[in-house]
């Protein structure tokens, strides 16, 4: 299995929470955003804002870029498509244990 | 984005036998390639090495329901065997396998979920935003093992 299976619980966890979503759907046709202008878009305080963009960054699903004064946010896919491929990786696994179930028991009966 | 695993097969066996295959330490380690310590116990760790990339690895679940005669499940760290990683503070997730009879013998439904822990309705709103390509990929495998 892949190593950083903490990280996608990070990631998952990053996901579980609808205002964090919201501004993950808002970051995702890729242009960067200041913090005036997602609290505008999405009727939330500055802090409220602030304070999910930073669980989304540990998570590494935005990056901030400080352009002249201002930080601006960008959406990052990569650890959306990382946790992803993980999912289906311990998926496949489980693919090939039932396979090697179905075989044991079909074996035994016959 | 999904964090849940579904996975069925048809097995030409009766339900009590695959049972067995399942709750039957010895068994179970035959099909999964582990060797398991001792008869699992509800409530209980259940601890067997593994062969892994040409070396010895201990895998662990705890089982939390063995309902004769359909219905096992364990919580775990998915497949975790690498040796330098250390899994014990992520949550583990709940795996489950659901047993039903059918004319050929027995439908064996499994799951994993939990990977994120939160509830269902926030996981599909997560998983919209991915365009469903995780649904594509579910029905391969489903193909995959029933072909």
């Amino acid at each position: 299995m892949p190593a950083a299976a903490a990280d996608h619980a990070t990631v998952f966890a990053a996901l579980g929470d609808r205002t964090r979503l919201h501004l993950l759907m808002t970051l995702s046709d890729g242009a960067t955003r200041s913090i005036a202008s997602l609290s505008a878009d999405s009727r939330l305080t500055r802090q409220a804002v602030t304070k999910h963009l930073k669980v989304l960054e540990g998570a590494g699903l935005v990056a901030s870029v400080r352009v002249g004064r201002e930080s601006r946010f960008a959406y990052r896919p990569e650890p959306m498509n990382d946790a992803r491929s993980w999912i289906d990786e311990v998926s496949a696994q489980w693919a090939g244990a039932l396979q090697r179930l179905k075989a044991f028991v079909e074996e035994d009966v016959s | 984005m999904t964090d849940y695993i579904k996975q069925s097969i048809d097995i030409a066996a009766p339900v009590e036998r695959v049972y067995r295959a399942l709750t039957d330490h010895v068994e179970f380690g035959s099909w999964f390639g582990a060797n398991m310590e001792a008869p699992f116990e509800c409530g209980k760790f259940a601890r067997g090495s593994v062969r892994f990339n040409g070396a010895e690895h201990i895998m662990a679940f705890r089982v939390v329901a063995m309902d004769r005669p359909d219905f096992f499940s364990f919580t775990w760290h998915p497949f975790a065997v690498k040796p330098e990683i250390d899994y014990s503070d992520e949550i583990p997730t709940l795996v489950e396998f659901r047993l039903k009879a059918t004319a050929a013998g027995t439908h064996l439904t499994v799951t994993e979920s939990g990977f994120d822990a939160v509830p269902e309705a926030r996981r599909a709103e997560a998983f919209r935003m991915n365009n469903g390509s995780w649904e594509a990929q579910n029905r391969n495998l489903k193909t995959h093992v029933e072909g």
